[in-house]
C-alpha cells in the first residue's frame, strides 16, 4: 500500500517552525551535521532556516538517535517525517522522505573523500583546527542545499586556488609591523 | 584595567588569542562541562572586546573565533551581525571571506534585518571585475542563497545575470533558485538564463546545477505543468547524459511530469528500463524503481523489471541499506501489486527479525499495508504472538500498528468482532504492553458501537478483571478501567455475577489509581442494581406464570448449565429460596467489602461507595427481604417503584457521540453564547461555596482513625474469596483455566522462548504462507452492525490544506509566463491540460513518432491544429488578430514561424528569447511543446 507521507509542502512548512518565511522552493538538503562519536558537534550547516534554539534541539535529538545505533545497521533513520542519512562517523544529512537516500550517501562519501584528499587522510583534529576550511570545502560541494561539484579534482583545484589567494593576501597585510602601523 | 576592558587597545591587538589558541584552550578544558563553560565565557568576553577593534585583522580573528563558538557550541551570534558586515568592504581578501562565512552560518532570512545594509557591498562583490575573484564571489553567492530576503533578492536579481554566464555559473544557478523562492518577481529576469543552461552547449556542471534547480522547482510546485514545455530538454538529458547525479534529478522531474501527460510515460519507458537494466549505480537504479512505481505503474514490463530489482535489493545480505530501501520500495507498490509482495513474502517476514529496528519497522509497515478483510485475522494473530517474544520497543510498535490498522475508519477491516475483542484482551496480556490507552478506547468504543460483540466483550473483560496480575501494572490500569466499565454497563451478558463482583472488589484493587477504582465501584453498583431488578422481575414473571415474558438474557443463561448456586438466573425451575440466598449473599459481600471504602480519602471512591451502600440499604428496607415466600408482597408498590427507578437509571443505552454533535444542537432562544459571564461573579460572591468541602472534612474528622482502615478490611474479602473458591471449587474451572492460559504467555525473560528468533520467524513464514493472498472465502458469520455516525466519526481525512498555494501560484505563474510567454493570469493550468487532452484525440495517430525530427511534413497539420488550440491560445489569437487584421494572414505567418523554429530549434529559441515577449513569438514558441507531446 502506498505509504502516506506528509505532503511535501507541509514538510517544508514544518521545517520552518518559526514560520517567518515560507519558502516556495524546498531545499534538497535541509542540513548537514558532523557529530563525533562522543557526541561533539564538529560541523553544522543549515540550508533550511532553523532558529538557534531549534538547531540545538535538532542536534541533541539526532545525536541521541544516531549515536545509539549499532554497527552494521542501515544508514538511514526517520526523524520527524524527514530522513536523515548518516555515514562515516556521523556525517548526517537531512532530506525529505521521498528523496534518494543512496544519492545522499554518495554525497557524504564524496565529501569525505575530498576532505581526505585535502588533509591527507582526514581525522577529527584536522576538522577541529581547520573548521573554516571544512566549511569552505563543503560550500564548494553544496550550495543552498544543492550538489554543486561532483568532480573531486575540481574541488581540490578550487580550494587550492582559494588558499593561495588568501595566503598571498595574508602575507601582504599580516606582518606585525603592518599591524602596529595600522594600530598607531 | 576597567578602561581596557571596555575599549580594545593595542595590547589586545598584539596579544590577541588566535583561533588555534582558543581551540586548544577549549580542548584542554573539555574534560568537565563546568570548565568548558568557563572557558567559553572567557573567550566570549575577549571576543566582545576585540570585535569592536578598529583594526580589521583583530576584528576578523575575533569574528572567526565567534563563528567557531557559534557553529560548534551553539552560541547565539546574532549580536555580532553588524560586525560581520563591517568586514565586508575590507580590501584584504581573508576579511570578507571570514565575514561571509560568519554571516552565512548565522544569518537567517527572517531574523536578519541587517542584511539590506550590505546590499551595496554584495552588489560590488558580484559585479564582474578582475578584483572580484571566485574566492570572493562564491561566498557572496552563498550568503545570498541562504539568507536573502525578498527585497534583497529582487534588488540583486539582475546582478546575478552576468555570473549566470560566467565560470561561477553553477553557484549562480543555485542562488537564482533561492532568489525565486523568496521573490517570485525575480523569475522573469532569471528564468531564461536558467533554461539556457540546459542546452547542449553548456558545460556539464552548469547542466547539472540547472537540472537540480528545475528538479526542486518542479517538486515543490503544487502544479508542475508549467515545466512541461521543458520536457524535450529533460528527455535529451535522460537519453544522453552519463552523469548519475543528473540522471537522478531528471528522473525525479519526470516522475512529477509524467502523471500530467500520459504520452510522456510512454516516451520515458524505454530509457528508464534501459537504465534500470544497465546502470551499476544503486542510487540510480533505486531512483528508476521509484519512477517506475510512481509514474509507470501501468506498464507491466517496467513494473516487472522494477520488482526484480527490488528483489535483488532485498536479497543483498551484506547491505542493510539496500534491504531497507527494498522494503520501502515494496511498500510503494500498493494493493494492486500484491503479487510482488507475495513473491518476497519470506524476506519480508524474515525482516521482522532483522537486527536493525528501521528494517523491522519497514517490514511491519509493509505487512500492515497488506492487511485486508480476509487475512486480518491470521496476520494479526501471528503478529501478536510474535510481539510476545520480541523486545519491548518493537512489541509496542507491533501493538500500535495492529491497533491503528484494525481501528482504522471505525474498524472497517474487522468482520469478526468476537475475535478482535479477544485479540484486544490478548494484547493487554503482552508483558511489554504500553498501549493501554488505545486498548481502553477501543474496548469501550466497540462496546458502544457493536451490539453483537458485547457478550464476548464482557467475557474478555471478565478474564482481565479476574486475573490479579495486571492490577500491579500501571500501563494496564486503563485497560482494566475499560474492562470494569464494560462489565458493568453490559452486565446482562455476564454469566456469573458473584464472580464478577468478587473480581471487581478483590483486595488487590487497592493498587489501582483512585479514578479506576471509582469505575470499579460504579460497575459493582450496576451489577447490584441489575441482579436485584432481574430477581424481582423473575419472581413477578413466575407469579404471573408467563414465562414467555422473561428477559432474553435469562433464557440464554439456561443453556450455560452452570449449576453454581451463586448464579441467580439459572432456571425458573430452581428453588427460589436459593436465589434469594444468592442475591442476599451478593449484597452481603458487597456491603462488607464496599463498607470500608465509604470512609476512603478519595472523594471519587467515597462517593461511589456510598452510592452502593445506599442502594443496598434501600433494597434491604423493602419488606420483601423478610417474607420471601409470600408472593403477594412482590406486588408491593414500593418494590415496583424502586425497580422502575433503577431500570430508568440504566436502561438508556449509551452510544458513540459524533464529533459534530454540538454543532448540530441549536442554540436555545435567548441564550447568548458569547455573553460575558463576569457579572455572575458579583452574584456568586455572596454565596458561600465552601460547605461542600467542609462536609467532607467534617466527615473525615469524625473518624480520624478509620481512614486508615482502608487497607485493613482487605484481608476479609481475600479470605472470603479463598473460602468461596474452596467451597465452589468445581465452578471455578474457567478461572483456573484462564490462569493456566495466562501462564502460557511467555515472560520477556523466559529463556526457553527467547532461544532462536530465526526459528520463530521460520514458523511465521510457514504460517503466513497463505495469509498474504487475500482469499475470497466467505466469513462464517456476517459482519455485525457497527454504529457509524454520518460525519466526523474517525473517518480519515486526506484533505490537506495548502497554505502556500497562493504564493506558489505566483511563482508558477511567473515561470509559466517565461516558458510559455503567457501574459495572462497564472490560472490557466487547468485549461492547458484539458485542452491538451482534447487535442490529443485528434492528432494521436498522425504524429506519434515525430519527436525531434521530421518536422516538415507535419507543418500543414500543425497549422490546422493551431486553429483548434486552447482557449488560452485563442486569447492570444484574438489579440493577434487585432494587430494583423485577417485570420488568414496570421496562419501563414505562424506556419512560417514554425518552420524556422523547427529547422534550427535551438537557434530559433535563442532568437525568440532575445526578442522578448512579443505575442508572435509566443505563438510560435508554443508548438515546441506540442512536438514533444504529440
Amino acid at each position: 500500500m502506498v505509504r502516506l507521507y506528509p505532503n511535501r509542502c507541509q514538510l517544508v512548512g514544518s521545517a520552518f517552525i518559526s514560520g517567518f518565511l515560507i519558502s516556495l522552493v524546498r531545499s534538497f538538503i535541509h542540513f548537514v551535521i558532523l557529530i563525533s562519536r562522543q557526541g561533539k558537534v564538529r560541523l553544522t550547516k543549515w540550508y533550511s532556516p532553523y532558529q538557534q534554539k531549534e538547531r540545538s534541539t535538532v542536534i541533541r535529538e539526532l545525536s541521541g538517535l544516531i549515536l545509539t545505533r549499532g554497527p552494521k545497521l542501515c544508514n538511514f533513520v526517520e526523524w520527524k517525517g524527514f530522513k536523515v542519512v548518516y555515514a562515516s562517523l556521523y556525517f548526517c544529512i537531512c532530506i525529505d522522505p521521498d528523496d534518494n537516500e543512496l544519492e545522499i550517501l554518495e554525497i557524504i562519501h564524496h565529501f569525505v573523500e575530498i576532505l581526505d584528499r585535502y588533509f591527507g587522510s582526514v581525522c577529527e583534529l584536522d576538522l577541529i583546527f581547520n573548521f573554516h576550511k571544512a566549511y569552505y570545502i563543503l560550500d564548494e560541494i553544496l550550495i543552498a542545499g544543492e550538489l554543486q561539484e561532483s568532480s573531486k579534482k575540481t574541488v581540490a583545484r578550487l580550494i587550492a586556488a582559494q588558499d593561495s589567494l588568501v595566503e598571498t593576501a595574508k602575507e601582504e597585510t599580516g606582518s606585525i609591523s603592518n599591524m602596529i602601523s595600522q594600530a598607531m | 584595567m576597567a578602561a581596557t576592558s571596555s575599549s580594545p587597545s593595542l595590547v589586545d591587538t598584539l596579544f590577541q588569542r588566535s583561533l588555534d589558541d582558543l581551540i586548544r584552550a577549549l580542548r584542554s578544558s573539555s574534560s568537565s562541562s563546568v570548565l568548558e563553560a568557563a572557558a567559553i565565557a572567557r573567550a566570549l568576553d575577549e571576543i566582545r572586546r576585540e570585535i569592536r577593534s578598529p583594526d580589521l585583522d583583530t576584528k576578523a580573528v575575533a569574528l572567526q573565533k565567534l563563528t567557531y563558538l557559534a557553529s560548534l557550541h551553539h552560541l547565539d551570534m546574532s549580536w555580532a551581525a553588524f560586525h560581520a558586515l563591517e568586514l565586508l568592504p575590507s580590501p584584504s581578501l581573508p576579511h570578507p571571506r571570514v565575514a561571509y562565512l560568519a554571516a552565512s552560518l548565522s544569518f537567517h532570512p527572517s531574523s536578519t534585518d541587517l542584511l539590506p545594509l550590505a546590499t551595496h557591498q554584495l552588489r560590488k562583490h558580484l559585479a564582474p571585475s578582475p578584483s572580484n575573484t571566485p574566492a570572493l564571489v562564491a561566498p557572496a553567492l552563498h550568503l545570498l542563497a541562504l539568507a536573502s530576503s525578498a527585497d534583497l533578492a529582487c534588488h540583486l536579481a539582475s546582478d546575478l545575470l552576468p555570473i549566470l554566464s560566467g565560470p561561477l555559473r553553477p553557484k549562480a544557478i543555485a542562488t537564482a533558485l533561492r532568489a525565486f523562492a523568496v521573490c517570485p518577481d525575480a523569475a522573469p529576469v532569471l528564468f531564461k538564463p536558467l533554461v539556457d543552461c540546459l542546452s547542449l552547449s553548456s558545460e556539464p556542471r552548469a547542466v547539472s546545477a540547472a537540472v537540480s534547480a528545475f528538479c526542486e522547482l518542479a517538486l515543490a510546485a503544487p502544479d508542475p505543468s508549467p515545466y512541461l514545455p521543458l520536457a524535450p530538454e529533460f528527455y535529451r538529458l535522460l537519453v544522453d547524459s552519463h552523469n548519475n547525479w543528473v540522471l537522478i534529478k531528471v528522473l525525479k522531474i519526470f516522475a512529477r511530469l509524467a502523471p500530467l501527460e500520459p504520452r510522456l510515460a510512454v516516451r520515458i519507458h524505454d530509457p528508464v528500463c534501459h537504465l534500470l537494466r544497465r546502470s551499476p549505480a544503486k542510487s540510480l537504479v533505486f531512483e528508476c524503481i521509484r519512477t517506475v512505481l510512481s509514474s509507470l505503474s501501468d506498464h507491466d514490463a517496467a513494473v516487472r523489471l522494477a520488482v526484480d530489482k527490488i528483489k535483488e535489493f532485498l536479497a543483498s545480505d551484506d547491505d542493510p541499506n539496500l534491504r531497507y530501501l527494498g522494503l520501502q520500495a515494496l511498500a510503494m507498490l500498493g494493493p494492486a501489486y500484491l503479487w510482488a509482495v507475495e513473491e518476497s513474502r519470506e524476506v519480508v517476514i524474515q525482516s521482522l527479525n532483522d537486527t536493525d529496528t528501521n528494517i523491522r519497522h519497514e517490514a511491519l509497515c509493509l505487512i500492515m499495508g497488506m492487511l485486508c478483510e480476509s487475512n486480518v485475522v491470521e496476520i494479526c494473530n501471528l503478529l501478536i504472538k510474535y510481539a510476545m517474544k520480541s523486545d519491548p520497543d518493537f512489541a509496542n510498535e507491533i501493538l500500535d500498528a495492529v491497533l491503528a490498522t484494525c481501528g482504522r475508519n471505525v474498524y472497517e477491516l474487522i468482520v469478526d468482532f468476537d475475535w478482535y475483542v479477544s485479540l484486544l484482551g490478548e494484547m493487554a496480556r503482552n508483558p511489554h504492553c504500553a498501549k493501554g490507552d488505545e486498548i481502553e478506547r477501543q474496548l469501550v468504543d466497540i462496546g458502544l458501537r457493536v451490539r453483537d460483540a458485547r457478550p464476548e466483550l464482557v467475557l474478555v473483560a471478565r478474564d482481565l478483571l479476574i486475573d490479579p496480575a495486571p492490577l500491579g501494572n500501571p500501563f494496564l490500569c486503563r485497560v482494566l478501567s475499560a474492562a470494569a466499565w464494560v462489565s458493568g454497563e453490559y452486565v446482562e451478558s455476564s454469566r456469573n455475577l458473584l464472580e464478577l463482583v468478587e473480581a471487581l472488589l478483590q483486595p488487590r484493587t487497592n493498587r489501582l489509581s483512585s479514578l479506576v477504582r471509582a469505575v470499579y465501584i460504579q460497575a459493582v453498583f450496576k451489577v447490584v442494581t441489575f441482579s436485584f431488578i432481574s430477581f424481582i422481575k423473575q419472581i413477578q414473571a413466575f407469579d404471573t406464570k408467563s414465562s414467555a415474558d422473561r428477559n432474553a438474557a435469562f433464557e440464554s443463561e439456561n443453556g450455560v448449565a452452570t449449576a453454581d448456586k451463586a448464579v441467580i438466573f439459572d432456571s425458573i425451575d430452581n428453588n427460589e429460596t436459593i436465589k434469594h440466598e444468592s442475591v442476599s449473599h451478593l449484597l452481603d459481600f458487597v456491603e462488607t467489602t464496599v463498607g470500608p471504602l465509604s470512609e476512603c480519602d478519595d472523594v471519587e471512591i467515597q462517593e461511589r461507595a456510598r452510592n452502593v451502600l445506599g442502594l443496598i440499604h434501600i433494597i434491604r428496607e423493602t419488606r420483601y427481604w423478610d417474607i420471601v415466600a409470600e408472593h403477594g408482597l412482590t406486588r408491593d408498590k414500593k418494590i415496583s417503584e424502586i425497580v422502575e427507578l433503577m431500570e430508568a437509571a440504566f436502561s438508556e443505552e449509551l452510544g458513540p457521540v459524533s464529533t459534530n454533535a454540538q454543532k448540530r444542537d441549536t442554540v436555545p432562544e435567548g441564550l447568548i453564547l458569547n455573553e460575558n459571564l463576569s457579572d455572575l461573579a458579583e452574584i456568586l460572591g455572596d454565596i458561600d461555596v465552601t460547605p461542600c468541602t467542609s462536609i467532607l472534612f467534617s466527615l473525615r474528622c469524625h473518624h480520624p482513625t478509620e481512614t486508615k482502615e482502608d487497607s485493613a478490611p482487605v484481608i476479609e474479602p481475600s479470605s472470603l474469596l479463598a473460602e468461596h473458591r474452596k467451597r465452589h471449587g468445581l465452578y471455578y474451572l474457567p478461572t483456573e483455566k484462564d490462569e493456566v492460559e495466562s501462564n502460557d504467555y511467555p515472560l520477556a525473560s523466559d529463556p526457553l522462548l527467547a532461544v532462536s528468533h530465526v526459528d520463530d520467524a521460520k514458523d511465521i513464514v510457514k504460517l503466513t504462507a497463505q495469509s498474504f493472498i487475500p482469499r475470497k472465502a466467505k466469513p462464517t458469520k456476517p459482519r455485525p452492525v457497527v454504529i457509524r455516525l454520518d460525519e466526523g466519526d474517525g473517518v480519515s481525512r486526506s484533505g490537506l490544506t495548502m497554505v502556500k498555494e497562493f504564493k506558489d501560484d505566483l511563482l508558477s505563474g511567473a515561470i509559466r509566463n517565461v516558458l510559455l510567454g503567457n501574459e495572462s493570469k497564472p490560472s490557466s493550468s487547468r485549461d492547458m491540460s484539458s485542452d491538451r487532452t482534447s487535442r490529443r484525440g485528434e492528432n494521436d495517430a498522425s504524429n506519434n513518432n515525430d519527436l525531434f525530427s521530421q518536422p516538415k511534413e507535419s507543418n500543414a497539420l500543425d497549422g490546422r491544429k493551431h486553429r483548434k488550440s486552447s482557449s488560452r491560445k485563442s486569447r492570444h489569437h484574438a489579440r493577434h488578430k487585432e494587430k494583423n487584421g485577417s485570420p488568414g494572414n496570421e496562419d501563414i505567418e505562424e506556419t512560417s514561424h514554425r518552420h524556422s523554429t523547427r529547422s534550427s530549434r535551438h537557434q530559433g529559441r535563442h532568437k525568440h528569447r532575445q526578442r522578448g515577449d512579443a505575442p508572435p513569438d509566443v505563438v510560435s514558441q508554443e508548438p515546441v511543446i506540442q512536438d514533444f507531446l504529440l
